[in-house]
């Protein structure tokens, strides 16, 4: 089975270690293209997103909630995580340093299993959240 | 603009398979380097198979055919932005599963916004079924029908 939190030893409050990565770049929103299949140009096209008037590429949101969801999981344990919700907020720039984190906000028991939930968020290097989200995901 | 008429109507479904390669694909490209991912004998050990990354659905948005869209009409897709998006993980999903997933447009709402001016929000869901009938996932996205181009 997959390593799961300690339902007892989870106290709300506790932070999920932060996941950093210290300046994205325009190869990691092509692969994140590729391995998505999420080809809109405005994440890898500069001719496009000029004409658009945006001055270069940014980040496919879903990119960035890859991130967090990974910051969560190396938290959680893979498996474990039972909901998971993003709402993107401020654009992820080529360089950006983003921070992915969270913060537990309850606990409870449902239906046999040991619930666990919180808040995520994602900073960029100014402090301002790129993704703002919230978690469910099950302890032992 | 999208408006409330279209909510209930539902694409035709669709298959997703489960493929290693993409799953580890995807992965590397949310940096994961979990062995889980990556290692077949380490993941059946651990966690009874190759699991997919929390987001990994999101995929299949991207290449099912526009006959399993439930279609927003009239929508113009120079104004939309994504929103939210939720996944709710109900069962284990693995390499070697066979989804059917059938979306459908669940809900419209009107909303004044900031840089935009007014928003229609459009929430569509897709449910996931595997190759045993079980319901293991849902996924939930809103997206921005902004009233005018959206600025940078």
């Amino acid at each position: 089975m997959a390593k799961k939190l300690k339902f007892d030893s989870v106290k709300v409050g506790d932070e999920i270690p932060p996941f950093v990565v210290n300046g994205v770049t325009r190869p990691d929103f092509v692969r994140y293209a590729g391995a998505s299949g999420d080809f809109v140009p405005l994440h890898y096209d500069q001719t496009f997103v000029e004409a658009a008037g945006i001055p270069t590429v940014f980040a496919q949101g879903m990119f960035t909630a890859g991130l967090l969801s990974k910051a969560l999981t190396d938290w959680a344990g893979i498996g474990n995580v039972r909901n998971f919700k993003v709402r993107f907020a401020t654009r992820v720039w080529p360089g950006d340093i983003v921070t992915c984190s969270g913060k537990v906000t309850g606990k409870h028991e449902s239906g046999g299993e040991k619930l666990i939930e919180g808040d995520l968020i994602v900073l960029n290097q100014k402090g301002e959240a790129a993704i703002r989200g919230s978690f469910r995901a099950v302890a032992a | 603009m999208a408006d409330k008429s279209i909510v209930g109507r539902t694409g035709k479904p669709f298959k997703m398979p489960i493929e290693w390669s993409k799953v580890r694909e995807f992965a590397r490209a949310i940096k994961d380097p979990s062995p889980e991912y990556f290692d077949p004998e380490f993941a059946k050990k651990e966690v009874g198979g190759i699991p997919v990354p929390v987001t990994f659905l999101q995929t299949s948005a991207f290449w099912t055919d526009e006959s399993s869209s439930p279609g927003f009409g009239g929508v113009d897709l120079r104004r939309i932005l994504h929103g939210e998006q939720e996944f709710e993980l109900l069962k284990p999903i693995y390499v070697g599963d066979v989804l059917t997933g059938v979306s459908k447009i669940a809900d419209v709402l009107e909303k004044e916004g900031g840089r935009g001016g007014k928003m229609t929000l459009l929430v569509s869901e897709t449910e996931y079924t595997n190759q045993r009938g079980e319901k293991v996932a849902i996924a939930r996205s809103t997206l921005i029908e902004t009233g005018q181009a959206v600025k940078a």
